[in-house]
């Protein structure tokens, strides 16, 4: 078949339509919010004393983190799915999570006694944390892998990971909602494994099922 | 490449959007001509053919145009796919390069040549069903209109639009993989 002849094909296709991208990811960004807040609801739910908790610095600071790590990873993975669109100011939002942890975990540090720290570090429920944002972020993930098919990642793998990052920092947020240890410390250590759990995943996705 | 390139390719391709064949045809026509010498210029050494390289890019920006936001300049994104196409291409014949975006801006058109050998895309329409292969190389290989198209396989235009267009993601998804 000749260039010429495809062009005739495609310009008889012309009409076919599909969603802009960036309306879809606006709608796969709700799905996998629904999603998430399903599968934490009907596990674990918020913690029974929420409502003291919400006066607390270090409860609510888990949001920020979580919430902004989120944000960042919409703003990086809309431009990644998108052929030529410039992603460096994107990608340097992402440093605003973990400079914000960074800047908590200091803190944390110089307001508790040294014989504290592995205490708080090490928390009460690290392992259910580690199984429960992989698991309330693991259908936002595949809703996010999804996306970046029906967009056009020129860079797949990179795109899968930021993936998995955009569906941990979902998932984190209703985790935190969950999780008795506040403490920076523990929020440094464990929920960073887990989303890093996530991100992994969404790399390998994205190397093996994000084809276009 | 120019501004003027630039502006010219916008407008037509929102057009195109909102549904004006001519205008769609006189793009495909415009970057395929951008592509082809762009892709030439890459490919110093054989292995790869560049109009398999263009075809796809064609096919690939046929089928992922809802990403472009109409918005934005129109060629960083054609680039951007045809450069993931070209890389995507040496990939799968086993090697690797790596291609500056910067050089774009000495691209110039080149038009199609012929040549004998044997087309991917040809590999790729003969793995479709019956049903989408007969539409696809009527409109494409014999330039078909779609009506003459249902009159002659005695289906209704809808049927055959929903082949061609079937027909045409399925060929973009296999180019190159089988």
């Amino acid at each position: 078949m000749r260039t010429e002849d495809l062009i005739k094909a495609l310009d008889a296709d012309v009409r076919s339509k599909a969603m802009p991208l960036r309306s879809a990811w606006w709608m796969a960004a709700a799905a996998a919010a629904v999603i998430a807040a399903v599968v934490f609801f009907f596990t674990i739910g918020p913690r029974p004393d929420i409502m003291i908790a919400m006066h607390t610095v270090r409860f609510l600071a888990k949001f920020v983190f979580t919430l902004m790590l989120a944000t960042t990873a919409f703003g990086l993975i809309r431009a990644l799915s998108t052929p030529g669109a410039s992603t460096a100011r994107a990608a340097a939002w992402m440093l605003a999570a973990p400079l914000l942890v960074a800047v908590a975990v200091a803190l944390e540090l110089f307001m508790v006694p040294e014989p504290m720290w592995s205490t708080r570090m090490v928390g009460s429920n690290m392992m259910i944390c580690m199984g429960f944002i992989p698991l309330i972020g693991i259908g936002p993930l595949a809703i996010f892998l999804w996306m970046l098919r029906y967009g056009a990642p020129t860079r797949p793998v990179l795109a899968g990971a930021v993936a998995g990052l955009l569906a941990g920092g979902l998932a984190a947020t209703f985790y935190a909602a969950h999780c008795f240890d506040d403490s920076p410390l523990f929020v440094a250590t464990w929920y960073t494994l887990a989303i890093a759990i996530l991100a992994g995943l969404g790399a390998l996705g994205g190397r093996f099922f994000v084809r276009w | 490449m120019s501004g003027k390139d630039e502006a010219e390719l916008s407008r037509l391709m929102r057009a195109a959007i909102a549904g004006d064949e001519r205008a769609y045809a006189d793009f495909l026509h415009r970057i395929a001509a951008l592509v082809r010498g762009f892709v030439r210029r890459k490919i110093v050494q054989g292995g790869v053919d560049p109009e398999d390289v263009v075809q796809e890019t064609l096919l690939a920006i046929h089928v992922k145009r809802h990403t472009w936001r109409q918005d934005a300049p129109v060629l960083p994104w054609i680039y951007a796919i045809a450069r993931f196409k070209l890389i995507d291409a040496f990939r799968r014949r086993g090697r690797r390069i790596e291609i500056e975006i910067d050089e774009i801006a000495e691209t110039f058109a080149e038009p199609e040549t012929e040549t004998v050998s044997e087309r991917d895309i040809n590999r790729a329409l003969d793995g479709l069903p019956p049903a989408q292969r007969s539409v696809v190389s009527a409109i494409s290989v014999d330039g078909r209109s779609i009506g003459e198209t249902a009159a002659k396989l005695g289906v209704s235009e809808t049927a055959v639009r929903v082949s061609l267009h079937r027909g045409l993601a399925a060929i973009a998804k296999r180019f190159g993989r089988q």
